[in-house]
């Protein structure tokens, strides 16, 4: 059978299970739509919300950040690694026994107060959407290189499997759904990095390869030759970075908190049986989450190896098939600005922004770029990030059925990770908004009806921004986690670990910490681009992770502002004095 | 009421020896993450395991071992904990 013909067998029989799966697990009530019944095993929550938590970024892109940043990548695997910790110690277990359905639920009780509760649907709504942004990007890379289809109908294809899923089950639907995600697309990494560290080192272990000695008899470790092969082209050294050490600090701690805060991963915990669980459950994600993000570093550090062998210093002519492949799809692009029709690779970019391409070939065949080239240094090829893991088993000669699961996997990330914002999204309006704050008399079914017509809505508006992407998209995905990280965690953690946080100080926090981290990153990303170089940031602190300032920022105006105003009533004082024990948590009630 | 009193006391006593445990295991996060994967990471570069120097084998494998195993190490010992305390699910 052809490549092509396996893409289309594996992507189409894993969109069928899908379905199956969900029409199998329709949520009949609003208490199954939202928390999938609060009666999930924690191992197979815990596989749920790995699927739930790596997202097309995960899955597509940090293999090939890592591959290009080196050192400087740790950010992202300690980062979204980390902040599990944070929440299987200082969150989850809380939230699970207070037991209702939602974030803004808790923080609206906590804090007694529904302007809390709107401030935090507010930030939840907004962190969400940056996020689904992300992930239609990735089914619409899949699907125009692997299904040869327009990008459009990809994402219309790719929003029709999330509608009937997430509409029909719900979180019910969804965790069952993530659970065969999960599985499709651990499989679908694996796999490749299996045959790739077997290739390059000899060990068919990831993990232990990228320690091990190049298979070539030389008997130099692969990260050594690394290091000298990209000094030699003038790099920083491979595991070096180029990052200052305070940035790599506060990223790296921006990311943990801000995945710790991420509405659609705490709203996974609310859907195990007791509080002990929701602890065991984030054990179970991290080690099921950690199996990719170990494995992550090694495809990077192997892709980054073979990039440089067979690209590097190679005539365009020779150039291998996976080149001219990627090429034809826009995301390489090879501007020969020497004319010696030589890919010369060197530290830089060779010209701003992506490419923008002219009609006709250049002398040796290459697609003619229209950029101007940047001055300053002689790097003549540009390779988009996103497609190293995708690239990876062709660069590496591996058969078709393993570039056909590739896709596969690709699609299940990208897919299982909308799915779950979408839900969380649709709570938020129908349960937070509606029925907390507007209606409180809404019936069930009424309740059941606008939770579906919200998720509804959001694939629409998901679906546009997918066919549309604004141009701001790839420069606020900072937002997402430094907003989580400056608003949602620091009053979440404070209304467990404090009882004296009054509604005064923990609306202060939220509204401090929020309008810093926006405006410092509004200011650098999307006003002012120009000004954004290490010399104009605060202490050297870039917007990524500038989260972790605005956190510091939401606790010192919390404490401050709550010294000075009225202690909560005596109930919530009991109210957290419950939450801290985990006996007689029960199932996720409605109040 | 003698009986809330030590339901009381039980559960403060619960909290204190569950926040102790959590600043240990916090502080161990710290120090893998930031503390060897970051902030003295050169000193560390100087050794190496197999092919790796060693402050970047803690950032890029080594701190994603010790999460996990903290995340299993916690439950188990709050567990325990717990039913000291006679407050467990």
């Amino acid at each position: 059978m052809s490549t092509q013909t396996l893409i289309y067998l594996f992507v189409g029989a894993s969109f069928a299970l899908y379905i199956g799966i969900a029409i199998w697990t329709r949520a009949g009530s609003t208490k199954e739509f939202y928390v999938a019944g609060g009666g999930v095993n924690p191992v197979v929550n815990g596989m749920a919300t790995a699927a739930d938590w790596m997202s097309a970024a995960s899955f597509l892109s940090m293999a090939g950040l890592i591959a290009f940043s080196g050192y400087d990548g740790s950010v992202y695997l300690m980062g979204w690694t980390g902040g599990f910790v944070m929440l299987a110690l200082l969150l989850a277990p809380y939230l699970r026994k207070f037991g209702q359905f939602t974030v803004p639920d808790f923080i609206g009780t906590r804090y007694y107060s529904s302007v809390a509760r709107t401030v935090a649907v507010v930030c939840l709504i907004f962190i969400s959407f940056t996020y689904i942004a992300g992930q239609m990007r990735g089914v619409g890379i899949v699907f125009s290189r692997f299904l040869d289809v327009p990008i459009n109908t990809g994402v219309i294809i790719g929003m029709g499997i999330v509608f009937i899923y997430s509409v029909l089950g719900g979180m019910k639907g969804i965790t069952y759904t993530q659970v065969a995600q999960f599985c499709v697309l651990i499989f679908a990494y694996m796999v490749p990095a299996f045959f790739i560290s077997a290739l390059v080192t000899g060990n068919p272990i990831p993990q232990l390869g990228l320690g091990s000695t190049v298979n070539d008899g030389s008997g130099t470790f692969v990260l050594q030759r690394l290091d000298e092969s990209l000094q030699m082209m003038g790099f920083p050294a491979y595991t070096d970075g180029a990052k200052s050490r305070i940035d790599v600090f506060c990223i790296t701690a921006a990311l943990m908190v801000g995945t710790a805060g991420l509405p659609h991963v705490i709203v996974r915990f609310f859907t195990v049986p007791k509080a002990s669980d929701a602890r065991k459950s984030a054990g179970w994600a991290l080690l099921f989450i950690a199996l990719l993000y170990t494995t992550a570093p090694a495809v990077a550090a192997f892709a980054r190896l073979n990039f440089n062998g067979s690209v590097a210093g190679t005539p365009y002519a020779e150039a291998p098939g996976w080149f001219t492949n990627w090429e034809r799809n826009g995301l390489i692009a090879f501007t020969d600005r020497n004319g010696d029709g030589v890919m010369n690779v060197a530290n830089g970019d060779p010209f701003t922004g992506t490419p923008a391409f002219a009609p006709g070939v250049g002398p040796s065949g290459e697609r003619l770029v229209s950029n101007p080239p940047l001055p300053g240094n002689a790097n003549e090829v540009y390779v988009d990030k996103d497609i190293m893991v995708l690239a990876n088993p062709e660069i590496a000669g591996l058969p078709g059925w393993v570039i056909a699961l590739v896709a596969a996997g690709g699609l299940a990330a990208a897919l299982s990770t909308a799915a779950g914002l979408l839900l969380v999204i649709s709570t938020a309006v129908s349960h937070d908004l509606l029925k907390s704050t507007f209606r409180p008399n809404i019936s069930e079914k009424n309740e059941l009806r606008a939770a579906r017509i919200a998720a509804t809505c959001a694939i629409l508006v998901a679906g546009v921004l997918g066919i549309y992407p604004p141009g701001w998209v790839a420069q606020v995905v900072a937002f997402a986690f430094g907003l989580a990280a400056s608003s949602l965690f620091p009053v979440i953690f404070m209304g467990i670990f404090s009882k004296r946080m009054n509604k005064e100080g923990a609306i202060a926090g939220m509204v401090a910490g929020l309008s810093v981290t926006f405006l410092y990153i509004g200011w650098f990303k999307l006003w002012n681009p120009d000004a954004s170089t290490a010399d104009d940031w605060f202490l050297g602190i870039s917007p990524e992770g500038f989260g972790f300032v605005g956190m510091l920022v939401n606790f010192a105006v919390a404490l401050l502002v709550s010294r000075f105003t009225p202690p909560p009533p005596p109930e919530i004082g009991r109210l957290v004095e419950s939450i801290r024990v985990p006996r007689g948590a029960g199932e996720a009630h409605a109040h | 009421m003698p009986e809330d009193d030590a339901r009381t006391a039980s559960a403060d006593a619960y909290w204190k020896a569950n926040v102790r445990l959590l600043l240990t295991l916090m502080a161990i996060w710290f120090a893998v993450s930031f503390g060897a994967g970051i902030l003295f990471r050169d000193a560390l570069d100087r050794f190496a395991i197999g092919g790796f120097p060693l402050g970047f084998w803690f950032a890029q494998q080594g701190s994603i071992y010790v999460f996990v195993a903290l995340i299993f190490f916690y439950h188990w010992k709050m567990k325990r904990i717990e039913r000291r305390h006679d407050l467990d699910d």
